[in-house]
């Protein structure tokens, strides 16, 4: 036995001296050296490590990393950063310290990449960057009373027409800047016009979760479109259910969301009332309302999250609203206009995105609308009777119409990722639009099978280096042409949040529904931008610079003779600045837009600037929220330098120009202010809004009485709006609006 | 019998060292983060935790700490960039969900990288963000009812909160006296475990009255 032991313990002792030198042997080894990029630019912070061993180090300020390690032999060092492809490297260890210089590769990644934004404001969480615009922005925007054009004006690139709907972009008119809701064209996105009073938008800010307003040159998967597109992403399926109410003197609204249990699906609906009734008869109108605005409007909503992490998305909205308003005829003041609407519309949207597998993602977009109206005008005396004069010039404005617009549509694209994060996409649409009208007793009907194929790959070349190539190919049934558009941008990243980009592309839309009437004899009408802009990110900041150049081709004449001859160009230089971060608590933006436009188009006798094009605009954004008061006070100032506005009489066999001018100066400041409140067990959110603050004048243009001899400022129906609301929400835990930044 | 008796003790006293060799590692690297008085100082600790986590592979502790050291840096670091070093926590606590699921401790790391990037830009990320650290936070209660830090944080959330919100001293109150009653009892599974807090608590209940 003890033999026994004293080999044991021999063999231990051995064992533990053996293991003891072996210790003393090892010294520990430094391992020193630098981490860059592979520009050579410093990286601090990076993580350098022998591979399966605890011993490593940390790159500082400077670059370099220095550490011991008992390791030896073949090892592996590894670095790795956040942003970066690790890099591994084999060594040996053994006595002499080791010197290794590392050079890290940037991952190309979508937070990183260089984002084609040449003539784009995306808004959204996306990249993380400043947001440009979000919901959130639109309902806090002073005096814009949560109208999403309203809030889209107090960006650059967009003029601020106060007389009609619509965004008038780069020399656009109204009618070339689209709206888009998950993909698919919009064809009613206002409120029926009404002569010289701007409509509002239909759609609720809520409904959507990101933005983009495109001032040109944008991706091929949309078109007809020549100046502008918005296009608006709805909600996915909302966080919580919910249940809301709004109150005000103008409107009576309520609604609910419910979200399922296990967040796979939600539906809602909502109903509001409108009425102008009661602040009418507190504020003053300039018009005479013999019917006061009054608007139903109901929509309803479903959602469900599928199994392979897509969506199907449904929205629906109904609306019916009418009016009816007097006012003095420009050719006889005795006698009145009278302007009554009747106006129902039916939205509908369902959408589905999904990922069908090997990188391969499918977005479906089916919508159908149909907006009807009818419209009367009537020349009245001063007992508000039918009244007729025996002059044609007056009579002739009496009329009856009734319209019917209808659009469906069906709009497939797939994208499928190619290495990196470069994308190439491909679809197609559909669109059947169906317009019937009847003025007086001429009956028009114009359908139109409109199809459009497209493709378009997103090239990320580097981080730095980007590409979007596109083509799309058009062909309308009613005019019976096609087309096809290349569009073309690039963009480049010039240094920590700063990138250069360039856009290029052709833009085709069909003449508006108005001139088809005549004729359908046209053809496309023809746009094409050169954009160069360059952008600076960070996180809390935004500035951005953009010139343009668009060249007009192939616009709609009325006169001589119908047809595809006018031409123009639009150029301009665009700033934008928002900012919050320089003063504590306060977010603001500043646009400017220069432009300089011409077109000759309709009854133009030459290329003129148009009655709705400012040379110089600008607004500054100024939003504050008070914590310690729970209220926001958001102010929006507006200027635009006077518009041209023209007369124009028939002379011959074209129109000269009998009189013409420059509107004053337009000036606007809108004011708005939240305060936040739980009411028992709800939210509350009280709004007070008030659309140009100091009464100043505003003048849009001006209407002639036929013969020149008359002549009478636009101006708007009541000098400001105000707005007093209650917006009540229960169920959903707000607790997150924190607003705050000490936590 | 004395020489056996040194030999066999010295036996397991190796024994012994070559098993805590992770654990000794991690007080060390315990050490390192109490003793951090820098940006860079709290770098190098969650640097040296992730280098344990990594050469372990199946120990989440290390990546649970990586991640809070590199959460804590962006405080000590007027100029960090939140979202940075939030992104570098997340992955670092991805590492180590996947290594321990459903774990209150991990969850609660999870709210606070979200508060953090939510502070970022509060009037426009507080719907995302906001809503990632409050399920966060639910998630970490219902995982363990028992953990005072949950409903530390969670307090903590709330009595930055205006009133009009749901937050406020008083809600946050009740939150702050449930943590600081919790702490009392609470003893982490090993000395390595997540335990910090109690003090933090106690100063904001404090405040609270």
């Amino acid at each position: 036995m003890p033999c026994q032991i004293k080999t044991t313990m021999k063999q231990l002792l051995i064992t533990t001296l053996i293991m003891f030198t072996a210790h003393l042997a090892n010294a520990q080894v430094i391992i020193n050296g630098t981490v860059k990029d592979n520009r050579g630019r410093i990286i601090a912070g990076a993580s350098i490590a022998v591979k399966g061993s605890y011993d490593g180090g940390v790159s500082d300020s400077t670059s370099r990393f220095s550490f011991k390690t008992y390791e030896k032999g073949a090892q592996v060092i590894v670095v790795t950063n956040i942003g970066y492809k690790p890099v591994e490297q084999s060594v040996v260890i053994d006595k002499d310290p080791i010197e290794i210089h590392f050079a890290l590769k940037e991952e190309v990644s979508e937070l990183k990449a260089v984002t084609v934004t040449a003539g784009s404001f995306e808004a959204g969480d996306k990249k993380r960057a400043a947001t440009v615009l979000s919901s959130l922005d639109v309902v806090t925007t002073g005096g814009a009373n949560a109208d999403i054009s309203a809030v889209v004006k107090t960006l650059p690139g967009a003029q601020q027409v106060g007389e009609q709907e619509g965004l008038f972009v780069r020399g656009g008119a109204g009618y070339e800047t689209k709206q888009f809701i998950d993909g698919t064209m919009v064809n009613n996105p206002f409120f029926s016009s009404v002569p010289d009073i701007a409509q509002r938008g239909r759609f609720s800010p809520f409904l959507f979760k990101g933005t983009v307003f495109s001032t040109g040159g944008y991706s091929a998967l949309y078109g007809q479109a020549l100046s502008s597109a918005l296009i608006l992403e709805s909600v996915d399926v909302p966080e919580r259910s919910e249940a809301s109410a709004s109150l005000s003197p103008i409107f009576l609204g309520a609604g609910i969301q419910k979200v399922a249990k296990d967040k796979k699906s939600s539906w809602g609906m909502r109903y509001d009332y409108t009425n102008l009734a009661a602040y009418f008869k507190v504020v003053k109108q300039t018009p005479d309302y013999f019917t006061v605005p009054e608007y139903h409007a109901a929509d309803a909503n479903f959602r469900i999250k599928t199994k392979k992490g897509g969506i199907v998305k449904y929205y629906t909205t109904f609306s019916a609203n009418r009016l009816g308003l007097r006012r003095p005829n420009i050719d006889d003041p005795l006698l009145k206009n009278a302007f009554g609407l009747k106006n129902t519309n039916w939205y509908q949207n369902l959408s589905w995105r999904e990922n069908i597998g090997n990188g391969w993602k499918m977005n479906l977009g089916l919508s159908y609308s149909t907006d009807h109206n009818e419209i009367l005008n009537q020349i009245q005396n001063q007992q508000n009777q039918p009244a007729t004069t025996g002059f044609a010039w007056i009579d002739s404005t009496n009329f009856n119409l009734t319209t019917r617009a209808d659009l469906s549509q069906i709009k497939a694209v797939f994208d499928k990722r190619l290495s990196g994060i470069s994308v190439i996409r491909f679809g197609g649409e559909y669109l059947y639009s169906y317009n019937r009208s009847q003025y007086n007793q001429y009956r028009g009907l114009l359908p139109d099978h409109f199809k459009a194929l497209f493709s378009e790959a997103d090239l990320y070349i580097t981080n730095e280096l980007a590409a979007k190539v596109g083509m799309r190919f058009e062909q309308s049934s009613i005019i019976n042409k096609t087309n096809i558009a290349p569009r073309l941008s690039l963009a480049y990243k010039t240094g920590q949040g700063g990138q250069m980009s360039i856009a290029y592309g052709i833009f085709y839309q069909k003449p508006e529904n108005t001139y088809l009437s005549a004729t359908t004899r046209f053809g496309y009408t023809k746009a094409t931008h050169y954009i160069i802009n360059y952008i600076k990110n960070t996180t809390l900041q935004t500035f951005r610079v953009e010139a343009f150049y668009k060249k007009y081709d192939d616009l709609v004449k009325t006169y001589p003779a119908f047809d595809n001859s006018g031409s123009g160009y639009a150029k301009g230089l665009e700033l934008y600045w928002r900012d919050k971060k320089t003063f504590r608590g306060l977010d603001y933006w500043i646009s400017y837009s220069y432009l300089d436009t011409k077109r000759d188009y309709l009854n133009y006798p030459q290329q003129l600037q148009p009655n709705f094009a400012a040379d110089h605009t600008t607004s500054l954004v100024l939003k504050r929220y008070v914590n310690s008061i729970n209220t926001g006070f958001n102010f929006t100032y507006s200027y635009a330098s006077g518009r041209p506005y023209y007369f124009m009489v028939k002379n011959g066999n074209k129109y000269d120009i009998a009189d013409r001018g420059k509107t004053i100066d337009y000036h606007s400041l809108g004011f708005s202010m939240n305060y936040l409140a739980s009411l028992g067990k709800a939210y509350g959110v009280f709004v007070l809004s008030v659309t140009n603050v100091f009464n100043q004048n505003q003048v849009f243009g001006y209407n002639y009485s036929h013969d020149g001899a008359r002549k009478e400022a636009i101006t708007p129906a009541a000098p400001r709006f105000i707005f007093l609301g209650l917006f009540l929400s229960w169920g959903v835990d707000r607790r997150q609006d924190a607003i705050n930044n000490n936590l | 019998m004395k020489q056996i008796l040194v030999i066999v003790s010295m036996f397991f006293i190796g024994m012994a060292a070559a098993q805590t060799k992770y654990e000794s590692a991690m007080a060390k690297g315990l050490e390192q983060f109490k003793a951090a008085k820098t940006a860079e100082d709290m770098t190098a600790a969650s640097s040296f935790f992730e280098r344990i986590g990594d050469a372990e592979k199946d120990k989440w502790l290390p990546y649970y700490y990586a991640a809070y050291t590199n959460y804590i840096t962006a405080w000590m670091n007027p100029k960090a960039d939140k979202d940075k070093v939030a992104e570098k926590s997340n992955d670092l606590i991805t590492k180590a969900e996947a290594l321990e699921a459903n774990n209150s401790e991990l969850f609660c790391l999870r709210q606070m990288t979200a508060t953090l990037q939510m502070i970022v830009d509060p009037m426009s990320r507080w719907q995302s963000y906001g809503t990632q650290a409050s399920n966060a936070i639910e998630n970490a209660i219902k995982a363990d009812p028992k953990n005072p830090r949950s409903y530390y944080l969670k307090g903590q959330s709330l009595i930055n909160t205006p009133e009009a919100f749901g937050g406020g001293k008083a809600v946050a109150k009740k939150l702050f006296e449930k943590a600081v009653e919790l702490y009392k009892d609470f003893q982490p599974a090993s000395p390595l475990h997540p335990s910090w807090g109690k003090p933090e608590a106690e100063k904001l209940l404090a405040a609270c009255q």
